[in-house]
């Protein structure tokens, strides 16, 4: 069998951000009629790489050929006219218009007069010929996510791709819905299309992909590999990568009481659909529980649940003697439970109040802060000055407001709120993420110093070597479920790597 | 766009770096270019010297430095105000006017700083106004003693406004209802409820569309009342309500800046996920806040039924929406909003012989316009770029302001 062309190539691309290299000299090529998939954890630079092929950001370097002949791309107008287009993990469609409307939505030609008659024909003709039909005359709102997505396929194809990225599609959608999508992508490549399907699925990878990529911290590990010639554990290595270990001293721990034990609890995500599914863990004082697993397997949903910012479905949680459900007042045990929350401009901090303002979010309520009704001013600048000095947090004065600081002091902030009023459990998600190597030690350290202070700490992260030096339990999340837990001197990227894949290992 | 045959396009990025005298200079800024605006208007309306008219106004509000000097003798000496002198005449109608608008405004900024678009005060005015009036004419007998019966007053008032605030509070809370539609249209529902009444209805005499005079403990004591013994108090309106006002804008200040609850709606309005993730009761305040801004908006009814000493058929619509304005004017501080109201003051009292009528509303409507949109130059950085480097996606956090819904759905 004769290899078909290549669809396009993408050589030595560098993209920068601030403070991240997304891109480092990365080489990536796809061929006429496969499915390539471009794996990776969050973060790794898969996204950052599509968006360049798709047109919407313009690399710092390197060169993009198509079909032979080497392009550059100013808009995804451009892209798409080279027969590129891409689908986003957040669809770009309009809910009170049609779907023909949508479909014919920014496109420069018809000028004045629309037939949508004649667009809604040729989508329905699209729909029949690719095994996807959607009535092209109903509104977005009416149709279901899977559908929704149909539509944007259906744009893409309408407006001439040959190449289509897909970033994470089945991130929204039910298995059902996946087979369906698989089904649809398969007859794509079957009348010459190229997918490109962003994801950190492994079983999804393994089950669509004709080739497969890694990437990982803006680097490829592993260009088109045969996805028949490899397993899901080799896949998940070359993901989390063999990096150079953090080597944090700490002492053995002296696990005290339960602190927090969870049983059978079950909680849905944001769509509805089961994201945990009877996680019953057990988490003493003095001990770091690290939860590993490739992203989207529940741990979100774990942290919002045990943090009360999402309701279980089933399930008892139980912080020390006291069981949280909806009848928790939060703000009151907010003293006993701390979280470092995964996005932490989002959640973790009020971006218009100042530094000391937002030091007090979770202190507010009690003395010293305040007595009765009023807030205390004297203390409150009292406790900004001196956990900016503490924690070493680099900011113009306690009242500058908090967007205008860094990442890393940012999350400083957030830690030092959450660590100084010596929590009984700390949540930790992903509390190094995005930040450079100083900072990371200085996190990990602090956290290692919690535990030697009785702090039961649930540290959910996607980086292995963080997980590896820091816990002294792994348990490890696949699909919403805990497949396993391990103790660190028999956790190796091996078993860990299995047991992320959704292999079941005998502890 | 092209220019010298290079492609630019206009990128918008938020600044980063705004420190606190942007805001007070934009506002000051607005002011200054909307009277500029206002001038070519007024030119076009037929004024034939913007700038003499403008003095007109002010001296209408204000009155002059000689007025003043005139009045300030007057108090030392203990006699009347010289014939042919304002005096302090002008400020006090313009202090009269200040206290309607100074407690509407207040009402707006503790809803918006939680970023509740409250734009009903009107309607919590009204409905403020039509509960002082029952019970001052219908309930208590006509020889309460004043301060009881003012009392009373502002109590109906401030109840009435918290219950038709708490509606629209309610409906966000509980089923995530957009209270900008709610607010605006039971405006519409106050407004016909004060027509019912003393219009067509019940408390209407005769056809006079009134409830006729209050009797005199229903109504604000005037310094005009202690002329014989002052003789430069003669004609002046001035009541307590301006201090009412101020007392509680101080009281607000303190809410917002210094208490446990001000903390929480500065929470809130700024990133209502983070208030989430902190415990905070997000539909709880709502409703709260939606029922203190109502509350304001009710005392402000009271206020100005015990000033005109009548609720009739021409009680003055638009106070509500002269509390945005000033609410945005003064950056929703509620200190600043004492100084703006005065300023608003003055200009309704200035323009009230200016033909044609409708100056000050055009004034006002030019002035928020202006300040709202000079905001985006002085929080956004506007760059040209050659479209080389431009980047397609503009940071833009800051204009969405759907989170709080988001979280409130989420809220469960």
């Amino acid at each position: 069998m004769t290899e078909s062309p290549f669809a396009f190539e993408m050589h030595g691309i560098v993209k920068r951000f601030p403070g991240v290299l997304a891109n480092d000299h990365v080489d990536f090529a796809s061929r006429v009629g496969e499915v390539h998939a471009l794996l990776g954890e969050n973060g790794a630079g898969k996204s950052t790489l599509m968006n360049i092929l798709a047109g919407l950001y313009r690399p710092e370097a390197g060169e993009i050929h198509v079909g032979g002949k080497r392009v550059s791309f100013h808009s995804p107008q451009d892209a798409i006219a080279r027969g590129i287009g891409m689908i986003h993990q957040h669809f770009m469609l309009v809910p009170s218009h049609s779907v023909a409307e949508n479909v014919v939505l920014g496109l420069k030609q018809p000028r004045f007069f629309l037939n949508l008659a004649s667009v809604e024909e040729q989508v329905d003709a699209l729909g029949k010929q690719y095994n996807m039909s959607v009535n092209p005359r109903a509104r977005i709102w009416e149709l279901s996510v899977g559908e929704q997505q149909r539509v944007e396929v259906l744009k893409m194809l309408f407006r001439g791709a040959k190449v289509l990225i897909m970033d994470e599609p089945t991130a929204v959608l039910t298995p059902q819905e996946v087979e369906t999508l698989f089904g649809t992508l398969r007859d794509m490549t079957a009348h010459g299309h190229t997918i490109v399907f962003i994801s950190h699925k492994l079983d999804e990878v393994v089950a669509i992909a004709d080739h497969v990529t890694v990437m990982r911290r803006g680097e490829v590990t592993a260009a088109a590999v045969p996805s028949k010639g490899i397993t899901k554990p080799q896949l998940a290595k070359l993901m989390v990568g063999r990096d150079v270990m953090f080597l944090v001293q700490k002492k053995k721990s002296q696990p005290g009481d339960v602190v927090l034990a969870t049983d059978h609890l079950c909680a849905d995500n944001d769509r509805g659909l089961p994201a945990l599914q009877n996680i019953s863990i057990q988490l003493h004082a003095g001990e770091i529980l690290g939860v590993a697993g490739v992203a989207g397997n529940g741990q979100r949903e774990l942290a919002e649940v045990l943090t009360g910012l999402r309701n279980p479905t089933s399930g008892t949680i139980f912080l020390g003697d006291q069981q949280l459900d909806r009848s928790t007042n939060w703000m009151e045990i907010s003293q006993k439970l701390a979280h470092i929350p995964e996005d932490r401009a989002a959640f973790g901090s009020v971006p218009g109040l100042g530094v000391s303002e937002n030091l007090i979010l979770k202190s507010f309520n009690r003395p010293p802060i305040s007595t009765g009704w009023s807030i205390n001013t004297a203390s409150v600048r009292e406790n900004g000055t001196r956990l900016v000095k503490q924690y070493n947090i680099s900011t113009p004065t306690i009242d500058t407001p908090a967007r205008m600081l860094s990442g890393g002091n940012l999350q400083k902030v957030i830690l030092a709120r959450e660590t100084s009023g010596r929590p009984n459990l700390m949540i930790a998600v992903h509390p190094t993420r995005g930040l450079d190597i100083g900072a990371i030690e200085g996190i990990h350290n602090l956290l290692i110093e919690l535990r030697d202070q009785g702090t039961a700490i649930l540290l959910i992260s996607e980086e292995l070597d963080e997980i590896f030096s820091l816990a002294d339990r792994i348990a490890v999340m696949y699909e919403g479920m805990i497949v396993g837990e391990l103790p660190p001197e028999r956790a190796n990227l091996n078993t860990v790597g299995l047991m992320m894949a959704g292999t079941k290992v005998e502890s | 766009m092209k220019w010298n045959g290079i492609d630019y396009r206009l990128r918008i990025e938020a600044r980063l770096d705004n420190p606190g005298w942007v805001g007070v200079v934009s506002s000051i800024f607005g002011i200054l270019f909307a009277l500029i605006v206002g001038g070519f208007v007024l030119k076009a309306a037929g004024a034939s010297n913007p700038i003499a008219t403008y003095r007109e106004i002010f001296k209408e509000g204000f009155g002059t430095f000689a007025d003043w000097q005139a009045g300030l003798h007057a108090v030392v000496t203990n006699t009347s105000c010289p014939k042919g002198m304002l005096c302090f005449g002008p400020l006090s109608d313009t202090l009269v006017k200040a206290s309607p608008v100074l407690l509407t405004a207040l009402a707006c900024i503790i809803a918006f700083r939680m970023k509740l678009w409250n734009i009903g005060a009107d309607g919590q005015m009204f409905l403020g106004a039509w509960a002082a009036t029952g019970v001052a004419v219908f309930i208590l007998p006509d020889t309460t003693n004043r301060v009881v019966m003012l009392t009373v007053m502002a109590l109906a008032g401030i109840s009435a406004g918290l219950i038709y605030g708490i509606i629209p509070g309610f409906l966000k809370a509980r089923l995530n209802i957009n209270e900008i539609i709610t607010t605006l249209m039971l405006n519409y529902v106050a407004y016909k409820w004060i027509e019912y009444f003393v219009v067509v209805g019940p408390w209407s005499i005769g056809d006079f569309e009134s409830t006729g005079h209050f009797p005199a403990a229903a109504t604000w004591p005037r310094l005009t009342e202690y002329a014989k013994q002052y003789p430069i108090t003669a004609g002046l309106t001035i009541h307590p309500g301006i201090f009412l006002g101020i007392v509680a804008a101080i009281l607000l200040a303190w809410i917002l800046f210094r208490s446990r609850w001000g903390y929480e709606i500065r929470v809130i309005g700024d990133n209502p996920r983070a208030a989430r993730y902190a415990g905070i009761n997000l539909k709880r305040n709502i409703i709260l806040v939606m029922g203190l801004s109502g509350a304001l908006a009710g005392l402000a009814g009271m206020n100005e039924v015990a000033a005109l000493r009548e609720l009739n058929g021409r009680f003055q619509r638009g106070y509500g929406f002269t509390g945005v304005i000033v609410a945005w004017l003064a950056r929703l501080n509620p200190l600043a909003a004492i100084l703006v109201s005065v300023l608003f003051g003055g200009l309704l009292v200035g323009t009230k012989l200016i033909q044609p009528q409708g100056i000050a509303s055009m004034l006002q409507g030019v002035i928020l316009f202006i300040v709202i949109g000079t905001e985006l130059l002085f929080h956004y950085r506007i760059e040209l770029d050659k479209v080389e480097l431009a980047s397609v996606v503009v940071e833009n956090k800051s204009l969405n302001d759907n989170e709080l819904e988001e979280e409130i759905s989420r809220d469960q």
